[in-house]
This record gives structure tokens, C-alpha cells and sequence, in this order.
């Protein structure tokens, strides 16, 4: 990937606006179990942070995917893993399907909004009874004339409790598998839908997430993104966006992570020495480097295989399932460095800790990319 | 109306700087960025362009090397066009020669309103705004943290110790900034795209008739004569409480005769 003047530039934008509107916060956030997520869509709508590559006729920036990498990798550098999560899920997780698909009405009406940060989006395709097997959602919409009367419930929504729409995967025929499901703008406003519960996890704890109930729910018809009956092959599209950033964040997280701990190895001491001076210790963050180092490279490749318009499936579930194995070895490693003060609250490597495993499971755990993967190289023989 | 920003282009603050060893100049060879001190100006500049509903915003700078990146990023933020004075005879200039540059690059642009920063980031003598003021014949006001400007007068919150001065003044003006006067934006994907084509007109000191007795190394009234290191400051001297530690503390103090 050839990087510009521009692209550092328009890095320095992003860790301006995270160090100003962001970074101060997060703890607080954290503690409290959620952020503002409109306060600070807002600003980073401001910026022209929320739609760098979409069509400026609906505010958006006009970009090139190569600045998306850029956006994930400084994104991945905030301190926590709920923040950027929130963010990716707007940018690149909820609203690329209502971009590429959407009719020009609906996406006055609802992307608009989500560039300038004025709406919160999420994406709601997980059920309680199907996460990695989206082919077995069953959440449902009947036709009534000129409107979807939805009857469901989805599980693990981010930004749930905040949304004011949700890119709803459902099912609008009986064919059944991964055929006859659409997906539809659906406001958070319309009656007979709740929020039933705000969940409780183990980490990314400033991102809310949300189980949402739907009971004859009624939405126009003309809120279905692109084709009735096109659901799953445009969420599954969608879905390489969601892969493709959550490996750029990683690249900006993990390198996070070995920074600082670089940093504590070098200073602290044991048995006379910096811990540093070991040379498993330095083998160690080498090996690292190196790995985080060569995801970089392959997420360069896999995104500008995107600006050329190429399916980059294979390219984004090969970077997704190497980001999960890294984020888990580096949170490992910089946790064993630290030692007991890593295990302590006060310091940033608990939360990271916590923050990192979520990767090998969201947006298609890592034997769901292994599935694809073994799929697209013919492994998988059906026997 | 137009506004004119003075707008300094500076090492990188996050770097360690270097002081030349012979004339004990900054060494600004490198990359220069924005002063951050600046872009308060740039954005109290671009808001009352907006207020007034019309006219833009020129940004004059002096800089070694044809140094351009710091104008592109207050270009991105959204000024219209740059005046960047670049020139080998400009070299060892002082505050004052730097004033001569800027108020004659600025007579150029005939603004309404000329902003600068308070003091730079890496020189801050705080003393060019009011020279070029001065030069260019124009009233001054310094330390704003509120502008705004009603038709032909400028009215401006000037920070004191105690509070502030509400201070007004006819316009032309020089109005000096500081850092609490508003939230600088931060230039958008669209924004640096924009800045490549817009236009910077870089001059020389011959331009603006200036010649090296005025400017650079032969105008400068000020000369460095020698620099020191800052003497390492000593440890504290910790005092650890065993029931008499506020006792310690006040003898301590009046040691130093602040009780
Ligand atoms: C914090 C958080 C936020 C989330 N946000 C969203 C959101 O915004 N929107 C949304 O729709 N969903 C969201 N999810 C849901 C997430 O996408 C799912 O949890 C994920 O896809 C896994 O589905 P599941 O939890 O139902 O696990 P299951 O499908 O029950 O799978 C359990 C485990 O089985 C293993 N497994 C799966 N398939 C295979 C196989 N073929 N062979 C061997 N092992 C296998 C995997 O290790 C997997 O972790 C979120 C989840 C979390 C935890
Ligand atoms: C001995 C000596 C040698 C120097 N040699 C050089 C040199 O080789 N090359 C060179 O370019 N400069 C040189 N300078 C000039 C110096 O970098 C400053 O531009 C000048 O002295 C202003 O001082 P200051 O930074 O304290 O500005 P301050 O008075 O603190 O600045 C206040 C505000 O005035 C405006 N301003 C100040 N300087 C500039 C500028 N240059 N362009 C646009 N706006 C400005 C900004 O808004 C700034 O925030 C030299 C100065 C000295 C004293």
C-alpha cells in the first residue's frame, strides 16, 4: 500500500480527535459500563470520521478504503476495546450494506444521519439460537401490505441500548437456510420493540451490549436494504467490512500493547537486571513484532485487493482469524511480563487482558473463518 | 471580511529539540509542523469569516526551506490560500526582522482582522503581534479568549490575572489569541484533499522589499551571546509524616521566608 502525506495526515486527525474527545474518558466510561455514544459519534461526525468512504452526496467523505486502514489502526490504539468496537460497528459493520445496496431515500433518511454522528446504528444479525450459524436465524418478518410486521429476538447487540436503527438481518420467507432473508432499516422507535436486557461481560465494557425484543413490529416495506430475499448474501458482504477492520484494529491495538510493555520491561527490575535484559524476554517481543508486523502487511494487501474491487473473502477471514490468535498471545505475554501489577486493576494490562479475547469469537469466531477458509481451498469434502 | 493568520511552522515539539552550536539558533532543518498555538487562531479565524457570511481566511507564515506542511494542515482545517516568506536571507532573523516579514506580507492581503497566536510554541517570546502591529500602524489587543466582530469594530474578552477586560477596537486590527478561545477542528479527509490545490505564494525578502540590513543575521537588534545549561534541579526533600510532619513542613517554609 502505497501511504501519501495525506493518509499521515489524516492519522494525525484521528489521534487528535481520539486524544482530545476520547482518551480522557475511557476510564470513566469503562467504570460505568457504557459510553456516550451520540455525544461522541458527534464529534467524530464532525470530523468526517464516520463515512470516509462513502458517497458525499449523504455527507460522506469520498475516500478510498486505504483510509479506513489508517482509521482502524489509530481507532485500535484507544485504550480500552469497547470505544473502537462501538465506532466499527457505525462505520463498518451497520452501514455498508445500507451504502452499497440502500435506495437513495432510505439512505437520506438513515445513513445521512449516521455519518454526521447524529444517529447511533447497530447491526443486529445474532440470535440466541444462532451466532456462528446465521443460515439458522429465526427472526421474522411478515409482509402486511406496505409493511414488515418483525417478530424475534436478537442477542449480543453493541450499541444496543443507544441505537436509534438497527441493519436488521431477518427472515421473510419460508424457504428456510440462507435463503429468504432480508435486511431493513429498522428504527428503534417503532412500537412493540424493546430493549429486554443490557448484558453484563467480561470485558469491552464501555460498549453496551443488548439483547432487543420484537414483538408485531411494524416497519414499511421500503425499509428493506437492497433486494427482498438478498439478506444473507448482502450481510455476508457486509461482514467482510467487519473483518477487514476489526484486523486493522488489531494491528493498532496489539502494537499498543507491546509498546507499553516494552516500556515496563525496560525499567522494571528483577534479580539485578531489567527484566529486558533476558533474552527469552527479548525473543519474545521480537516474535511478536514480528507477527503483528506481518498482519499489518496482510491487512495492506487484503485492503488494497478491496480498492481493486477483487472478493477479498479468503484475504479478510485468513487477517480476522490471525488478528484473534494475536490479540490472545500478546494479551498473554504482556500479562506474564507484568506480573502481579498486570493483574491489578490500576493498570491498563487487566483491561486489555479482557478486552483482547473477544476478537477469536466476534464477528465469526475463529473456527468460523476456519470453516470459510477450509470451504474456499476444497477441503471440506462433505464426508 | 477577511482575516489574516499568522501562522508559525516549528519543529516538532514531540522531538528533542537541537540548538545549532555556531550561531545557537534553533535547528529547524527538519520537518516543520503547525504550532499547535496557531490553529486556535486558524479556527477563531474561520468562524468569524462564517459568522460575517463571507470573505476568507489568508494565512502568511516565514519558514525556512519553503517549508509548506504546517500551512497545508491549517489549509485542510479550511483557510483559502497561504503567503509563505522563504528565503537564505531571512536566516538568523530575530522577532523584530520576523515582524518586518509578516506586517509586509500582510499589507499585501489588505485583511480586516489580523490573528496571531499569544506566543509560539517554541520561541514564545510573545513579542512579534505587537511589533507587526505596530509596523503595520494598526491598534493591538493581546490575550483574547473571546472575539467577536460587529461591522467595523472588534470586540474582544482580553484574559487578566484577576479576569478579563472587555476591550473594543476599530478594525483594521492585530488581535493575539490564546489557547481557551475555541476548540480547533481537526481537518477532515475532504479538508486535506482540498488543501493540495489550494494556493500558497511564496515570496523572498527582495519581494517585500527587504534586504539584509533589515532582515536575517544583519537586522537582527537581538544577538545570542552565549547559552547555558539549566541547572539540574536537586531532589526534593521528601518528608515523611511520624506526627510532627506539619510542624516540619512550616519550619520549612518559613526557612524559605514564604510563611
Ligand atoms: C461483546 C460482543 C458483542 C457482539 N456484538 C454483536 C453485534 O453487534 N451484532 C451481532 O449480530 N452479534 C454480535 N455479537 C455476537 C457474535 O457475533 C457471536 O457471539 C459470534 O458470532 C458467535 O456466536 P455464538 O455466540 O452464538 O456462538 P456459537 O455459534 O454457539 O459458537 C460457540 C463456539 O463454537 C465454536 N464453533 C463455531 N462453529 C464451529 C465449527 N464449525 N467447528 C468447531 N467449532 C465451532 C466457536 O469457537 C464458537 O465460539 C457480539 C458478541 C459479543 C460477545
Ligand atoms: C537569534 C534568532 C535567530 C533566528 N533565526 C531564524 C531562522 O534562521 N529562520 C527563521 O525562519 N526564523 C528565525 N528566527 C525567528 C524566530 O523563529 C521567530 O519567528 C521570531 O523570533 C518570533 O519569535 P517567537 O517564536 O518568540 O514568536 P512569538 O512572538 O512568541 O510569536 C507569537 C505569534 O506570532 C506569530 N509568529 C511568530 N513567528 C512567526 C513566523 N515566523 N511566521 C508566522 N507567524 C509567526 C505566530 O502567530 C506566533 O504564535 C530567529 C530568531 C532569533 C531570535
Amino acid at each position: 500500500m502505497q501511504f501519501t502525506e495525506e493518509h499521515e495526515q489524516f492519522r494525525q486527525t484521528v489521534r487528535g480527535v481520539v486524544e482530545r474527545s476520547i482518551a480522557p474518558y475511557v476510564d470513566e466510561w469503562e467504570e460505568a459500563g457504557s459510553f456516550p455514544a451520540h455525544q461522541v459519534f458527534r464529534v467524530l461526525g464532525e470530523a468526517g470520521l464516520l463515512g470516509i468512504e462513502y458517497d458525499p452526496a449523504y455527507g460522506g467523505q469520498g475516500a478510498d478504503h486505504s483510509y479506513t486502514a489508517v482509521l482502524g489502526e489509530e481507532l485500535g490504539r484507544i485504550d480500552c476495546g469497547g470505544v473502537p468496537m462501538a465506532i466499527s460497528v457505525q462505520t463498518d459493520m451497520a452501514t455498508p450494506a445500507l451504502h452499497r445496496f440502500g435506495s437513495h431515500e432510505l439512505k437520506e433518511r438513515y445513513l445521512a444521519p449516521a455519518i454526521r454522528g447524529e444517529h447511533v446504528a447497530s447491526i443486529a444479525v445474532t440470535e440466541p439460537d444462532a451466532g456462528s450459524d446465521v443460515a439458522g436465524l429465526r427472526t421474522r418478518a411478515v409482509r402486511d401490505g406496505d409493511e414488515w410486521v418483525v417478530n424475534g429476538t436478537k442477542l449480543y447487540i453493541t450499541n444496543g441500548t443507544q441505537a436509534d436503527w438497527l441493519c436488521l438481518l431477518v427472515r421473510t420467507s419460508d424457504e428456510g437456510g440462507f435463503r429468504g432473508m432480508s435486511q431493513i432499516v429498522f428504527p428503534t422507535d417503532t412500537p412493540g420493540f424493546s430493549v429486554s436486557r443490557k448484558l453484563d461481560k467480561l470485558g469491552n465494557r464501555s460498549s453496551d451490549t443488548a439483547e432487543l425484543s420484537f414483538v408485531d413490529a411494524r416497519v414499511p416495506v421500503a425499509n428493506t436494504i437492497g433486494q427482498v430475499g438478498m439478506g444473507f448474501q448482502q450481510q455476508m458482504a457486509q461482514f467482510q467490512n467487519e473483518r477487514m477492520i476489526a484486523s486493522y484494529l488489531a494491528v493498532g491495538s496489539t502494537s499498543y500493547a507491546l509498546e507499553r510493555t516494552e516500556a515496563y520491561v525496560r525499567q522494571r527490575r528483577v534479580f539485578g537486571a531489567p527484566l529486558l535484559a533476558n533474552q527469552s524476554v527479548q525473543f519474545r517481543l521480537a516474535e511478536l513484532r514480528a507477527e503483528v508486523e506481518l498482519l499489518r502487511q496482510f491487512n495492506y494487501a487484503c485492503a488494497e485487493a478491496y480498492v481493486r474491487g477483487e472478493d477479498i473473502t479468503r484475504m479478510a477471514s485468513i487477517a480476522k482469524l490471525t488478528a484473534g490468535r494475536l490479540a490472545r498471545s500478546v494479551a498473554d505475554t504482556c500479562m506474564q511480563f507484568h506480573g502481579g501489577i498486570g493483574y491489578m486493576e490500576e493498570t491498563w494490562v487487566s483491561r486489555y487482558y479482557r478486552d483482547a479475547r473477544l476478537l477469536s469469537i466476534g464477528g465469526g469466531a475463529d473456527e468460523v473463518m476456519l470453516r470459510i477458509l477450509a470451504r474456499m481451498d476444497g477441503l471440506d469434502t462433505g464426508l | 471580511m477577511n482575516v489574516v493568520v499568522c501562522v508559525k511552522q516549528i519543529p516538532d515539539p514531540a522531538a528533542p529539540p537541537a540548538l545549532d552550536p555556531g550561531t545557537h539558533n534553533l535547528v529547524r532543518s527538519g520537518k516543520l509542523i503547525l504550532d499547535d498555538s496557531d490553529a486556535y487562531g486558524v479556527e477563531m479565524a474561520l468562524q468569524l469569516v462564517d459568522a460575517a457570511g463571507g470573505g476568507e481566511v489568508t494565512l502568511v507564515s516565514m519558514a525556512p526551506n519553503g517549508e509548506t506542511s504546517g500551512l497545508r494542515t491549517a489549509l485542510a482545517m479550511g483557510a483559502a490560500k497561504a503567503i509563505l516568506v522563504s528565503d537564505e536571507t531571512l536566516a538568523g532573523s530575530d522577532a523584530l526582522g520576523t515582524a518586518k516579514v509578516l506586517a509586509a506580507a500582510i499589507r499585501r492581503a489588505e485583511p480586516d482582522l489580523v490573528i496571531a497566536a499569544t506566543e509560539s510554541t517554541d520561541g514564545y517570546t510573545g513579542t512579534t503581534p505587537v511589533q507587526v502591529a505596530e509596523l503595520l500602524g494598526l491598534p493591538s489587543v493581546t490575550f483574547a479568549k473571546k472575539v467577536e466582530v460587529d461591522g467595523q469594530t472588534v470586540k474582544v474578552e482580553r484574559q487578566t490575572e484577576a479576569g478579563y477586560d472587555e476591550v473594543t477596537s476599530p478594525l483594521p486590527a492585530v488581535v493575539t489569541v490564546t489557547a481557551g478561545v475555541v476548540e480547533p477542528r481537526y481537518p477532515s479527509f475532504k479538508g486535506i484533499m482540498a488543501a493540495k490545490s489550494k494556493p500558497v505564494d511564496t515570496l523572498t525578502a527582495a519581494d517585500l522589499g527587504l534586504d539584509g540590513s533589515q532582515v536575517g543575521v544583519g537586522g537582527a537588534r537581538q544577538e545570542i551571546v552565549s547559552v547555558v545549561e539549566a541547572e539540574a534541579r536537586s531532589a526534593g526533600e521528601v518528608v515523611v509524616d511520624e506526627g510532627d510532619a506539619h510542624e516540619r513542613v512550616i519550619q520549612f517554609l518559613e526557612q524559605l521566608k514564604i510563611l
